[in-house]
């Protein structure tokens, strides 16, 4: 039978390029490919011959939407490879560095890349026009997230107050005064934009995921903590590698990451809040519960819902932690002269990233790898849109692909990591 | 009402950051998207309008041949062009494969070297197609990407400094880290835009905004050698975010390979 190759318009509103290949036969999805094209930037061979002081700078230019978490990634383990733990204030400003990216990141993908997809509208531009009050509402909430960059990292894009050790320089008490009281108005409008959120007309799908994520002893997980699932997995971070395998496919410059044992896996909000529902506050739990979720989310499109309650968490947490701070003696503690190798995980906004140094005595990397959320969940992606394009192989074209373009911004996916528009091919046989 | 002007905004290999700092004017956006008909932006939104396009912003170095295609397409289509960011005006940090051999660099990253096609250097768009404004940063300030475009979109050329750093520190009051503290700083050398951030954080300025307009790194070289910066640092230090744009590659060429 003759093999239809159909072009569909590029897919918009990702972070990073790429296309989808959907192969049909006899009504059902073959295979799914999601192609990323991206060109390749080839940090983990750059990095190697630099300082490790430099890594932080480096490393936040993989991502501009979330250069924190390449940054936080790396300082620890950097830090873990000197053998330091950078504890108390220092570890507390980290934590509220990364709840202003989580909100700044979230938001964005939540008003200004995923609602269209629900409301039918080709972007938020459009999306103002009727509800000018909740996108402005929602851009102030940004904006909030934002501030909290520019305090503790001189700027929103490429922060450049962060080190290996701890910070350049300290906020001041009046800096950090006037940001508790923007998140405090930001509080209030990340409790309208979840109730606006369940508003959403939402799609029916439910899969069986591994979901993977940090968790640690009491926090919901940001920095620290052991990399768990809900099919019993338990790690430490140096043990990432030996539990997890990067593979390369020739329609992909991304490197799929999947278990040595048992395929696919997801990372980010989703399996953040399955597996660390017990560490939100009642108050979060509650207005979750009120928007439409349970402790237990196995909804793709309900991402868009549970980084809703990302955002309400991360705001509650800032002030939390403005509330407890007390200024350390120093902005940063001193480092060993030691050759090591260290791993960490941390949460970035899409999920679980993983980085790994090695370095010599003068503080050189002899050697990197880092192992970005949209790798993990590339296998993920590429099994949703089979159930999900299946579905709906009846709907004329246009439809079909509007639906798995959805699907794949459920993930946020931010090719840039590795590698942005994604084109839809379907071939008939 | 006449027709407000079409923009575009293109990427090519980059973060994404610098297209960025155009959702994060926020309540700008929103008026620009009164003033501007966004043709063709695809971070932003799924709609796209045909060519021509009256402006058209670029973002990200040229890398593969398939790119160095495409950037041709878009200057055919483009009135006018602004590249943004390091990345577009200078090549970016993944020009750093310019001064290695990328066939290496690919084995190093991917298990499956075969299937990556990418060209031997990362390089700005100037270097394939007439360009008629850079925008220089990593990543570029949103303030002087507003300028920019209300700029082209009133005929007139942006107003965008293109002295140093150092006049930024003083119109801050921040008092000069390097001669104050001894601490290292390409600040003399860069252009000014960010508004002097790192030396407002205690450090030293590390040159993500590319080399101001006629600078002397040799200089300001021998100023870090006398407080104790070692070749080896002089070499890495140039050789950054803006490793490809002139001054900083020569300097960076003095200090070994």
């Amino acid at each position: 039978m003759a093999v239809r190759k159909i072009s569909l318009e590029a897919l918009a509103r990702v972070e990073g390029e790429g296309s989808l290949e959907l192969s049909l036969h006899e009504g059902k999805v073959e295979t799914a490919r999601l192609k990323i094209f991206e060109p390749p930037r080839f940090f983990e061979a750059f990095l190697r011959g630099r300082a490790f002081s430099e890594v932080p700078d480096i490393v936040a230019r993989i991502c501009g939407i979330c250069p924190v978490a390449y940054q936080m990634s790396a300082v620890h383990a950097l830090e873990q490879g000197l053998g330091i733990v950078v504890d108390g204030p220092l570890r507390l400003l980290r934590r509220l560095l990364y709840c202003g990216e989580w909100i700044e990141s979230h938001v964005l993908h939540i008003v200004m890349l995923h609602a269209p997809d629900f409301l039918g509208l080709p972007d938020a531009i459009a999306i103002s026009r009727e509800h000018r009050a909740e996108v402005e509402r929602a851009l102030a909430l940004k904006r909030a997230g934002n501030e909290i960059l520019r305090v503790l990292g001189g700027r929103e894009i490429h922060p450049i107050n962060v080190r290996v050790g701890g910070f350049y320089r300290l906020p001041t008490p009046s800096e950090l005064s006037a940001l508790r009281e923007k998140l405090e108005r930001a509080r209030e409008e990340a409790v309208a934009l979840l109730r606006w959120v369940a508003t959403f007309p939402c799609p029916e799908c439910e899969r069986d995921y591994e979901f993977v994520s940090l968790r640690h002893p009491s926090e919901y997980p940001m920095n620290e903590g052991r990399v768990v699932s809900n099919r019993g997995l338990s790690l430490a971070a140096e043990e990432f590698d030996s539990a997890f395998e990067e593979s390369h496919l020739p329609h992909s410059t991304a490197l799929y990451c999947r278990f040595r044992e048992r395929g696919s896996y997801l990372v980010g909000p989703l399996a953040r809040y399955n597996l660390n529902f017990d560490r939100l506050s009642p108050w979060v739990q509650s207005l979750a519960r009120e928007a439409g979720l349970g402790p237990v989310c196995r909804n793709p499109f309900q991402s868009i819902l549970v980084r809703s309650v990302e955002v309400l968490f991360a705001c509650e947490e800032a002030l939390r932690l403005l509330s407890l701070y007390e200024p350390p003696e120093a902005p940063s503690v001193a480092l060993p002269a030691i050759p090591g190798e260290g791993h960490a995980a941390t949460e970035a906004p899409r999920g679980l990233l993983y980085h790994r140094y090695r370095f010599d005595r003068e503080g050189t990397i002899e050697e990197a790898r880092i192992v970005p959320p949209t790798s993990q969940n590339q296998a993920s992606i590429e099994e949703d849109l089979r159930l999900w394009a299946e579905r709906h192989l009846s709907e004329p074209e246009e439809s079909l692909r509007d639906r798995c373009e959805q699907a794949i911004r459920n993930y946020d996916p931010c090719i840039s990591c590795s590698t942005h528009f994604l084109r839809l091919v379907i071939r008939r046989s | 009402m006449p027709a407000r002007p079409r923009l575009a905004v293109w990427k090519f290999a980059s973060c994404d950051g610098c297209q960025l700092s155009l959702l994060d004017c926020e309540e700008e956006l929103l008026s620009l998207a009164e003033a501007v008909e966004i043709g063709y932006f695809l971070e932003a939104s799924r709609k796209t309008l045909p060519g021509p396009y009256d402006l058209s912003l670029v973002e990200g170095s040229i890398t593969t041949p398939e790119d160095a295609e495409r950037i041709r397409e878009v200057r055919r289509l483009s009135k006018k062009l602004v590249t943004i960011g390091a990345c577009a005006t200078a090549g970016g940090i993944q020009a750093l494969r310019n001064f290695a051999r990328v066939e290496e660099f690919v084995s190093a990253v991917y298990a499956s070297p075969e299937y990556i096609r990418t060209l031997d250097r990362s390089t700005p768009i100037a270097a394939h197609v007439p360009v008629d404004f850079e925008l220089q940063g990593c990543p570029i300030n949103r303030f002087q990407l507003l300028e920019v475009i209300s700029a082209f979109l009133a005929g007139r050329t942006p107003a965008i400094p293109r002295y140093s750093v150092c006049l930024e520190c003083k119109r801050a009051g921040t008092p000069c880290v390097l001669v104050a503290r001894g601490i290292p700083c390409l600040g003399p050398v860069t252009q000014a835009g960010c508004g002097a951030i790192c030396p407002g954080y205690a450090r030293g300025c590390y040159g993500c905004y590319g080399p101001m307009e006629s600078p002397n790194p040799p200089s300001l070289g021998r100023r870090w050698q006398a407080l104790g910066a070692s070749e080896r640092d002089l070499h890495r230090v140039f050789r950054t975010f803006n490793a490809g744009a002139e001054p900083f590659r020569r300097e960076s060429e003095a200090h070994g390979g």
